[in-house]
């Protein structure tokens, strides 16, 4: 089971309350995690990567145990952490002013 | 009691203002989607409870919505706008040549009879289809397939559709219309389109009256008369008496003919309304005053309209799809400001007073006239 916090405007398009809990079949990857998230909500769908390349949006990054992997390769191992959802996995809207 | 619903799309959400015919008391909802840009809302002439709005963000993307109650919920469907075949590339700001790509909707335009299709205008510069209510979307290539596409090129706003007017009178015509492209016509459901730019005249491009690049900010035509067509163009008012196959220019007396929105009354084919702006660099009204111009010859001759409105320190703008009329009699009319205004007009435009003044600023305005 993966914890996965989502920025607010993204919980509300999704109808949901605080943390998104997603399971995940073999390696928790953010492709994995993803394509989990997006089949429990596919509203998500195109929200946090282009639905064509899978790129994730530029003005989107991904926040675990305090580290920025949101230059990871999508298929890259998440932290034991994470997979273990001790940590959340954090879909984090850039800062920037708006 | 009939009764309109006014949906208004701003920078920050959506807001729904209903009001019986009288037009004097009005209920708001919103903000819908609250923090989205919301480029466009628009109902189904079919269902007047079926509703599509394009809500995007610079972070999440392109969200469409659409509500099966007049908009009092509102469920996500598909967001999915794929190219047809090869991408191909245009014109950039710079002159070189660069791929089509996915911005944005900027314009919904419901079929005229069946609630569950929707036609969307895209940036980049491309026309969308959905049979089934919004949930997949097809492009209609033919339009970006046309042998000029390559020479389009974004007017400061971006390479967007805009414009989308299906013709009562001719089953499968479509007017489109792109900045800065210009207006194509298509008479065969999509299919195959022509440029209607023949007579306009502009000299920020190389050939003033090339077949294309034309900076069109709006069109419109009464359901009446569908072969006489009007025109916003960056600088200049136009009309053209033959579906667009060329234009002439009504600007007549207006203090400047450039300008966004265009709009005609609803039982006066040759009734129009402009909003001024002072220029192509200086994005608001003319000293200060918001003035509606109208004209009842369609074209040429224009009367100011200001009871209701301010006539001094007033610098918005009305972006291109923030007016829109109702079929009420008197025929209302209804705008939005950049600066979060929206006015009515229950008397054709004598008179107006703000429905709303704080709203974050508008970007579009469309009317329902509801039973």
């Amino acid at each position: 089971m993966i914890r996965v916090v989502l920025p607010a405007h993204l919980r509300t398009l999704a109808h949901v309350n605080g943390e998104v809990k997603v399971d995940v079949e073999g390696r928790a990857t953010q492709r994995s995690v993803l394509d989990a998230l997006e089949a429990c909500y596919p509203m998500l769908r195109g929200t946090i990567r282009d639905q064509v390349t899978q790129q994730r949006r530029p003005f989107v990054r991904f926040f675990a145990c305090e580290e920025d992997l949101s230059h990871e390769l999508p298929d890259a191992p998440l932290p034991d952490a994470v997979a273990t959802g001790i940590e959340p996995f954090l879909v984090v809207g850039a800062m920037a002013g708006g | 009691m009939s009764g309109v619903r006014v949906l208004v799309g701003t920078r920050k959400g959506a807001f729904v203002l209903t009001s019986d015919a009288n037009r004097k008391q009005w209920d708001i909802t919103g903000p819908h989607f609250g923090g989205w840009e919301i480029y466009h809302l628009k109902a189904s002439p079919a269902d007047p409870n079926r509703l599509y709005a394009s809500q995007s963000s610079s972070w999440f993307g392109q969200v469409i919505q659409r509500s099966n109650d007049g908009g009092k919920t509102w469920e996500a469907v598909g967001n999915k706008f794929v190219y047809e075949g090869v991408i191909g590339t245009h014109l950039w700001y710079d002159g070189t040549s660069r791929p089509w790509e996915f911005a944005r909707v900027w314009h919904l335009e419901p079929s005229l009879t069946d609630p569950d299709m929707v036609y969307a205008g895209i940036q980049d510069a491309a026309l969308f289809r959905s049979v089934d209510g919004g949930q997949t979307w097809q492009e209609l290539p033919g339009l970006r397939g046309h042998k000029s596409a390559p020479l389009w090129q974004p007017g400061a706003g971006g390479m967007c559709l805009h414009t989308i007017l299906l013709d009562p009178s001719h089953p499968g015509r479509i007017f489109v219309a792109i900045s800065a492209a210009g207006v194509f016509r298509s008479d065969d459901d999509g299919q195959t389109w022509r440029p209607m730019n023949r007579g306009l005249r502009s000299e920020q491009i190389p050939d003033p009256t090339a077949e294309v690049g034309h900076c069109v900010h709006r069109i419109a035509l009464h359901p009446s008369r569908p072969d006489v067509l009007f025109m916003q163009k960056h600088w200049d008012v136009m009309r053209s008496d033959d579906a667009g196959e060329s234009w002439r220019e009504v600007s007549g007396n207006l203090p400047t003919d450039f300008g966004f929105p265009i709009d005609v009354h609803a039982h006066e084919p040759d009734t129009i309304y402009v909003v001024p702006i002072k220029s192509d660099s200086e994005h608001y009204l003319p000293e200060g005053k918001l003035r509606v111009y109208r004209s009842r010859t369609g074209g040429n001759e224009w009367e100011a309209l200001t009871r209701g409105l301010p006539q001094r320190d007033c610098y918005v703008n009305v972006l291109r799809d923030a007016m829109a009329v109702d079929s009420l009699d008197p025929c209302g009319v209804y705008f939005g400001t950049t600066g979060g205004q929206v006015y009515a007009s229950a008397d054709a435009g004598d008179s107006w007073v703000p429905i709303v003044r704080d709203l974050p600023s508008v970007v579009s305005v469309e009317v329902q006239t509801l039973p």
